[in-house]
Order: C-alpha cells, then structure tokens, then sequence
C-alpha cells in the first residue's frame, strides 16, 4: 500500500485508532481555537459587542449573575423542571415502549395513536397547554413531556422489538416460562438501549424545556435568557447558553458512567 | 429416556402471493435412545425446521413429534437446544449462562454452581468462568452454549449446525470435543449439518434428506467403532460412505437449485 504509513495516511485511513495524548490534544487545540475566534471577532472590533460580548464580559456576568442568585435560582428552577418532565415521561415509556416492541396487541394499539401525535410538534400545542395549565410549572413539565413521551416510545418499542429471537429461543429450550422469559430474557436485554435511549432524548428534553421557557415563564434559563434580552444584556443570554450547555454535558457523562457501571458486560469489545 | 419419534411432519409456508411452500412432508423417523443421530442436507431442505419442530419452537401443519411417547407441544428442558450463533445471555457471565436453565427451576444456589462448573470444566473454560460472552471467541461461545445445554440435563440435544459459523481447524476441535462428551454421557443428540464429512465423523445415524420438499432418501449406519479419531476422515470405508450421500445429495442440490430459479 503506497504511502500507508505516513502520517497523513494513517489519520486519513477510516477507524484508525489515533493514540490517546493526540486525541486530546486534537480536543484541546480545536476548543481553544473556537474560544480564540471568539476573542479576535470581539476584540478586534469586528462586532459590536453589545450583540456579541467578548469572554471578559460574559465572565463578569457569569460572576454578578451567581453572587446575586439569579443564576443558581434559575438554573435549578429548569434543573427541577426538566427532570421531573423527562422522568415522568420516563417511568411510563419504558414499560409501554418495551410492551409496544414486543407484544403485538399492545403495538397494534398503540401505533397509529403514537404515529399520528410523534409528528406534531410539540411546540404547536403550548399555546393550548398554556389555555389548559397556565403558565406555572405544569405547563413546562407537559411541555417536555409530551415531546419526549411519544419519541421514547418509539425508541423503546424498537430497543424491545430488536432483541434477537435466538435469546427468548435458548430460554423456551432451558424451561423458562413466559414470566421467566420477560423478567429474565428481554428486561436485561432491553438494558443498554434504554440507557441510550435516555441518553439521546436527555438531549431533545432540554430543547423543549427552553422553548416552554422562552414562550412564558417565571423563572429558568430560557427565562433568565429573554429578560436579559428584554434589556438588551446580551452577555447575560451567553451565560444562560453556556450553562445549559455545561448541564447537558454533565447529564451525558452521568448517562455513561451510569451505562459503564451497570453493565459492564456491554463495553465495547 | 429420550426416543424422538416424528410422525407425518408436514410443514407449510404461507408466502405472499404465490402458492404456499412445502417445507417438509410428511416426514416420518425414529431417533431411539442414546443415539448420535445427524440430518445431513442441502441449505433450505427444512433441516432446521425440522428441529425447531421438534424443540416445540414451530408447530408442524401435520403430524406430531413425541419424546418417550408423549407428544411435543411447545418448548421444554428435556429438549435442549444448540443454536448456531447469538444464544448466549449477553449480561451473563460464562458460568451465569451455564446456571441459566437450572436456576430457572429454583434448584439451591450451590447445587446449581456446582454442576455449572463441572460442565465448563468439561468444555475446558474452567478459566473463563467469569467472562462475558463478548470477551469469547467463536468456538468458545458454542463450547458454553454445549455446556449449557448440558448442565440442564435434558433427555434429548438439538443442535442446530452449532459449528456452522467457526472456522475449520475449530470446528474440528469442537467436533472432537462433542464426541468426547457424548461417549461419557451418552445422550441423545440430533445434530443438523450440511457438511459430509461432519456428519459421517460425528453420527452414528445419518440421515440423509432431500431438497425442499424435505424428506428422508437415506438412512446409513455409521459403524466406526469409539472413541473415533480425526484420521478416520481418510480411511477407505469413510470415504465409501460419504461418496454415497454425495451422490445422494449432488442431485437433490441441483434439485433445490432449478426450483429456486
């Protein structure tokens, strides 16, 4: 192979492992030239830094914003709101989604009903959930819940349907009965996609819950975020940006670790 | 005890408009007791269906399967089955796996440990007891599926081309392996395979069956006595037998390939 062990070719070559030292140096360096972007736009004069703020500022609002309270008030208020949305929708999706895969009463049931609502956007219906709840804590919990019930479904349904039918074979053929064949066959092998699966709608979660914030709301980033743009704050809106992006990471490593030490038998080979 | 006795065995395909297909028909033998019994055929034959059958996994469209008499209706521990690929609980470690089955019946907890681990001793993973599957090799997962099967204790052993998917210096241990544990724990085994030489190696009834519809055109005795050794493989009489199921077999393969085009 001509030329295969240049370094070009090995970085060019698909799933070639790279060595861990260049790998985060890769991270580091592209991290640090975003943030040195970020610096020569608004340093350099090539943006008006009331729209664009540079680090110094957004710094100095992060630091007024945690003394005053505001910033821990309201990333809490979201904190509780996300979490009680996304594990209510949680709690039921993973039985029904796990019955929907594997049950075809229970999918024939089910589908058309999920189909249908899955495509409407959830954000259509928040004038509604507004005229129904109000504004209070309800109608941002209903908000993330209905965007994320019908989408975990889905995805539960398919965790559930894609477990291979050799597994539930191999059990009938050692005498599991059909209560064995659930609690011990297709429970643990539901396991590592339903991690997953929170994983990924962890992430669409937070979407619906800023939404919900921004269209009408008494506290939470994405309030925190359209007061400050009400007074024309915009180092306040990067603050509120940067922290939900900071929770997000946190929550996805969270997810994770959680996957690695509960189920150690589904590591990467 | 385990006599399988298949009686009639039709079996039916319902396939989306065209006429249905005619898997099996009427197919009727007789595997008594201990013996090493193996179904060689071209792919497609309803091999495979036939023992899903019998393993109470697929139910006939005629006919019936009996073990000692009594007639088949569903799955159940005294009839064990070896797949050829993904039948081993990912979550569970080697020696989890092998207790499956008998922890199923609520058998005390060392009790159940201590058969698991006689079997894999037997199939020679005594130091992978605490592996996950994903950490084994091809021929090492089927060795913990055969032990498995084992620990359970069943009357009878499907096994469905268990070494179908390893490579051929593998599958000849294994094979070796196999019959090392059917010579001291004489079971009734029925192995399916496409592969002669395999058949002949390991049975000592091979059953010879036909393209689709599957029935069977031959029955021979292998009578090469045990333990058996891999060289039998190039003596005369070996070869007398398998260039008789080759010629049983060449037509039924060109058989099996006008009806597909």
């Amino acid at each position: 192979m001509a030329g295969g062990h240049s370094m070009l070719a090995k970085l060019a070559t698909p799933r070639r492992e790279i060595s861990r030292s260049l790998g985060m140096g890769v991270s580091a360096a592209m991290t640090a030239a975003i943030f040195l972007l970020w610096c020569l736009i608004t340093y350099g004069g090539l943006v008006d830094t009331t729209f664009c703020p540079p680090p110094h500022q957004v710094a100095a609002a992060f630091w007024k914003t945690l003394l005053d309270g505001s910033l821990l008030r309201n990333a809490w208020a979201s904190l509780v709101v996300i979490n009680l949305g996304f594990f209510l929708s949680s709690i039921i999706a993973i039985p029904l989604g796990i019955m929907m895969g594997s049950y075809r009463v229970v999918q024939a049931a089910l589908e058309p009903v999920v189909n249908f609502t899955r495509y409407l956007p959830v954000t259509s219906m928040i004038p509604l959930l507004i005229l129904w709840i109000g504004i209070g804590i309800e109608e941002k919990i209903a908000v993330i819940f209905i965007g994320t019930f019908f989408q975990q479904l889905v995805m539960f349904a398919d965790v559930s349907a894609q477990v291979p039918n050799e597994l539930f074979n191999a059990a009938y053929t050692l005498g599991a009965n059909r209560k064995q064949i659930v609690l011990r066959v297709l429970l643990p092998a539901t396991l590592p996609g339903i991690i997953d699966t929170l994983r990924v709608t962890m992430g669409w979660a937070w979407t619906y819950l800023v939404v919900a914030e921004l269209v009408a709301s008494s506290s939470g980033l994405g309030y925190m975020s359209m007061q400050a743009m009400r007074g024309l704050h915009a180092d306040v809106i990067f603050v509120a940006i940067l922290v939900i992006g900071f929770l997000g990471l946190v929550t996805d490593q969270i997810f994770k670790q959680l996957k690695h030490a509960l189920l150690p038998w589904a590591r990467a080979r | 005890m385990g006599t399988v006795t298949v009686e009639d065995i039709s079996l039916h395909f319902n396939s989306r408009g065209s006429s249905p297909v005619i898997a099996l028909n009427s197919l009727s033998m007789i595997i008594p007791d201990k013996q090493f019994a193996v179904i060689v055929g071209p792919s497609g034959c309803g091999k495979s269906s036939l023992l899903d059958i019998i393993a109470g996994l697929k139910e006939p469209t005629a006919g019936r399967c009996k073990l000692d008499g009594e007639v088949i209706n569903g799955p159940a521990k005294e009839r064990g089955m070896v797949f050829q690929s993904y039948s081993l609980f990912p979550w569970l470690t080697v020696l989890k796996n092998v207790e499956f089955g008998l922890s199923l019946q609520g058998k005390p907890a060392r009790e159940t440990t201590e058969r698991a681990r006689y079997y894999v001793n037997a199939v020679g993973l005594a130091s992978f007891e605490n592996a996950y599957p994903n950490q084994l090799s091809g021929g090492m997962k089927q060795r913990v599926a055969i032990a498995r099967s084992l620990a359970n204790d069943p009357e009878v052993i499907l096994m469905d081309e268990p070494f179908g998917a390893l490579d051929s210096q593998t599958r000849v241990v294994m094979q070796q392996l196999l019959l090392g544990i059917w010579e001291k724990e004489h079971k009734t085994i029925l192995f399916v395979t496409h592969d002669i030489d395999e058949a002949l190696y390991l049975g000592e009834k091979v059953y010879v069956m036909s393209a689709r519809p599957g029935r069977i055109i031959d029955t021979i005795s292998v009578d090469f006595t045990h333990p058996r050794r891999y060289e039998l493989s190039t003596e005369p009489a070996f070869i007398e037998l398998k260039r008789r199921i080759q010629h049983s077999l060449h037509a039924e393969v060109h058989k099996a390939i006008a009806s597909a085009a």
